[in-house]
């Protein structure tokens, strides 16, 4: 075996289409389990403290919330294999209550493990080259990335070899695994942004300099939360060669100076706004000249050795435009509706790319049962190569659909309530767990999706209006994404009661903007309304293809104000 | 104070200094880096000398006295804090062969970020060496054979080992 | 004796399993019904040095004093809507909570 090859005779059945564990990847994983088991042993025991074993059970991504603990799984920039979707489901059954949320940083979260049980939970994932490394605590977290990555026909680089080769370098970093706060990192690979690389603390586009070199435009400081910031651009080019050490200098400076006497200016979107993005660029090139690049040299072989992993599969040779899919959406409108809503085109001639929406009107946004993620494994491999992707809008891709296999696949996708033809449209809503699950939040969110998504349930007028992004987040800390959505929905306590602001005009892709306040906070049963009244206003003002973030950029708040209000319903005061 | 080595408890050498003590005339003493120049100044030349010194201090500060240091204590106010960890890099990039110590508040699982980052021993406090004992500190010293990490100290790094199968 | 401005009871996390319990008359329970309800401020902090000792014994973790209001039922109910949430379980999956006896196992 060469640096290069993977190990294909371990699974000769299956494509090799992401990242596979060498030897030393699977004795890192199991060494974390078995520390982790002497971790708990030692709380049970009393030999750690509450306070000290917080952190260590945070790096392993276990928190505890307000009816039980709950457990964050790693997905490394939002790659399954059929596999790894099945341990899941048997996780789920065996040690939860049969289901699992996926997040807005592609992972997966269960809400009802028992703290004796996690090691075993960690055993059950290590065994499918899986884990729950640095999903929290003030580390480095899950390197996410864009779910059309290798697929997607605006791409140009892959970002998944420089995502594997990050979660690498970050994993157990033995400087900065005690940071001020967390520290989340995303790279994009395509020209549009679908992993939000300006709202991450580190994001990474690829890019080329004039002589058609690879490199990184780095943006540092941008972040959500109590004080949402777009990040700024530090250098236009990093060369490949230099990443690691850039971002070993940026880390440098970030826990040797990032605020640690209050947990709500801690980031390092803050350092870079107090002392300056021009002053962060002078402390990071300063440390970055002063790297040691010997002991340190970048690696061509391995890089190259961890991009082969993503080498597409192996299409076949097929026609751009498949009849059979074009006779199936004349004589099935249903099945039509859904192809111009969820499915993408793919770069490879006769495929396509399908987002499996998991906003069923009225359900739970981002809960999967086992059942369901058992039939997307299912369907995974007869109709895709056995991969998937978690978005940041906590929906799944099968990103290798022949078109021929469209209609097959949807009629199976219907039968488990897994085909609402959504995919970024008013029912596609972001939402964290809120009240019903977090110790953090203030409010419930979820509720407030099942009733949005219910008043706009009606299929056409969801495409009539188009291209929404309504996110909602149950406090402060913004985990729906709040402040990114075209619409967004902030749960706050006012006066003992949930009381709920809505933003508009947010944006995450590289046109990056904060959502406004639009106004004071409503009732939990006020919010359809509005949004209603929000929507009517939308639909009376627009201009072709305008979609409701072009119209409020072209508008402005006070217009939008002024259609919050019902007829002759005051607003209400906060 | 307790004192680890190796995993291992054992006796300290090295006196801590207070604010307030007169320097001693022999022995080994770790000073505040607050009297660091009064130190040099009356001590003898080849009387073992340490220094403890903040996690914010600038390496800059010490990096002359490195011939003359046989020690640097780096505090760690809790072990959530890790400025220690960036200062010690530091201090071990600028030259510094001395022993490096950590002190203060770190528990068992931070013994490889340590030994890692260039840190020789770690001192504990009292109650954390009560509850920590030193089959943990041992245990955790061992918990892994290889991280990803290049440039860093203490155990092989996972390129290393893919380098030399792949030979 | 100082009245408390609300009656309260004592609430924690079991550390194993993490379900929410309210501290009783001999130990953790689940069920309101079941739990001491402080009315002045010495029984008040008499539950907290119980919590505080059941830390140290590492059988639970985060225990604090909630306001309730005693019901119709003499039940307690906690004052605030997140105290409230805590003993319901989350509201979108009501068939999820089990028996309050069977959340202590």
């Amino acid at each position: 075996m060469t640096a290069h090859e993977p190990n294909l005779a371990a699974r000769s059945n299956e494509p090799i289409i992401s990242y596979r564990y060498d030897e030393h990847d699977r004795a890192f994983v199991r060494a974390r389990v078995a520390e982790f088991r002497e971790q708990v042993r030692r709380r049970l025991e009393g030999a750690l403290t509450e306070d000290e074993f917080r952190p260590l059970r945070l790096m392993n991504g276990l928190y505890l919330q307000l009816h039980a603990y709950m457990l964050r799984v790693a997905i490394p920039y939002g790659g399954l294999t059929a596999k790894q979707m099945r341990r899941l489901a048997e996780i789920a059954d065996r040690f939860d209550k049969g289901y699992g949320h996926f997040t807005t940083r592609q992972n997966l979260q269960y809400n009802w493990p028992k703290l004796e049980d996690v090691p075993d939970i960690l055993e059950a994932l290590a065994e499918v080259e899986m884990h729950a490394i640095q999903t929290s605590g003030n580390c480095i977290r899950n390197v996410t990335s864009d779910q059309f990555a290798g697929v997607a026909v605006d791409e140009i680089e892959d970002p998944r070899p420089t995502a594997e080769f990050l979660r690498q370098w970050s994993s157990l970093h033995p400087e900065f695994s005690f940071l001020p706060r967390k520290f989340k990192i995303a790279v994009t690979g395509a020209r549009e942004d679908r992993a939000a690389i300006s709202f991450h603390d580190i994001g990474l586009r690829i890019v080329e300099d004039a002589n058609g070199a690879r490199g990184y435009e780095v943006h540092v400081g941008g972040g959500l939360g109590r004080t949402p910031m777009v990040g700024k651009v530090v250098r236009d080019f990093v060369a490949r060669a230099d990443l690691l050490a850039y971002l070993e200098a940026i880390l440098r400076v970030y826990n040797r100076f990032g605020r640690r006497d209050n947990k709500f200016k801690a980031r390092i979107k803050i350092l870079v706004h107090e002392i300056g993005v021009d002053e962060m660029k002078r402390l990071v090139e300063e440390e970055f000249a002063a790297i040691d690049r010997g002991p340190f040299a970048f690696d061509a072989d391995e890089f190259a050795r961890i991009a082969a992993f993503f080498a597409p599969p192996p299409y076949e040779t097929l026609p751009g435009r498949s009849e059979a899919l074009e006779t199936k959406k004349r004589e099935n409108r249903d099945f039509a509706v859904f192809v111009s809503t969820n499915v993408a085109p793919h770069k490879a001639s006769g495929y396509a790319i399908v987002t499996v929406s998991l906003k069923p009107i009225g359900g739970i946004p981002g809960d999967a049962s086992s059942a369901q993620m058992r039939l997307l494994a299912d369907v995974s491999e007869r109709f895709g190569f056995g991969e998937l992707r978690v978005t940041h809008t906590q929906n799944i891709v099968l990103p290798h659909v022949k078109q021929d296999d469209l209609f097959a696949l949807w009629r199976e996708l219907s039968a488990a309530d897994l085909a609402t033809s959504n995919a970024g449209l008013i029912t596609d809503i972001i939402c964290c767990p809120g009240l019903d699950y977090c110790a953090l939040a203030t409010a419930r969110s979820i509720p407030v999706a099942q009733a949005i998504s219910r008043r706009f349930q009606d299929p056409e007028r969801q495409r009539l209006i188009g291209e929404l992004g309504v996110k909602i987040s149950g406090c402060i800390n913004a985990c729906g994404h709040h402040h990114i959505g075209a619409i967004g929905i902030l749960g706050l306590e006012k006066k003992g009661q949930e009381s709920y602001q809505i933003t508009l005009g947010g944006d995450p892709t590289f046109s990056a903007s904060i959502g406004e306040l639009l106004g004071p906070g409503v009732t939990a049963q006020e919010v359809p309304g509005v949004i209603e009244n929000l929507i009517e206003f939308y639909l009376s003002q627009r201009r072709e293809g305008e979609r409701f973030i072009d119209l409020w950029r072209r508008l402005g708040h006070a217009r939008f104000k002024e259609a919050w209000r019902r007829e002759g319903e005051d607003g209400v005061d906060i | 104070m307790a004192l680890i080595s190796n995993g291992a408890f054992v006796e300290d050498g090295w006196r801590r200094l207070s604010d307030e003590e007169d320097l001693p005339k022999g022995g080994k003493c770790i000073v505040p880096q607050a009297r660091l120049a009064e130190a040099l100044k009356v001590l003898p030349s080849d009387a073992p000398l340490g220094v403890r010194v903040e996690n914010t201090a600038d390496p800059a500060g010490l990096v002359p006295h490195f011939a003359r240091l046989e020690l640097i204590s780096i505090a760690f106010p809790a072990f959530s804090d890790g400025r220690g960890f960036s200062l010690g890099r530091l201090l071990r990039r600028a030259g510094f062969t001395g022993e490096l110590r950590a002190s203060g508040r770190l528990i068992a699982d931070q013994i490889l970020h340590a030994l890692r980052c260039g840190f020789d021993t770690i001192e504990v406090s009292g109650d954390i060496a009560s509850r920590q004992d030193q089959a943990q500190w041992t245990k955790a010293l061992s918990a892994f054979g290889a991280f990803y990490q290049q440039g860093y100290g203490g155990r092989t790094h996972i390129l290393e080992q893919r380098r030399k199968a792949a030979r | 004796m100082a009245a408390t401005k609300h009656p309260q009871i004592l609430f924690a996390s079991m550390l194993r399993g993490g379900q929410t319990v309210l501290l009783g008359e001999a130990g953790w329970v689940g069920d309101p019904r079941e739990a001491v309800v402080a009315h002045d401020v010495e029984a008040a902090a008499a539950l907290e040095r119980r919590g505080k000792e059941e830390v140290a014994r590492n059988n639970v973790v985060d225990v604090y004093l909630a306001d309730v209001e005693i019901g119709a039922d003499g039940a307690p109910a906690p004052l605030h809507y997140r105290e409230k949430r805590r003993l319901a379980g989350p509201s979108v999956r009501p068939d999820l909570w089990a028996r309050r006896e069977e959340r202590l196992r």
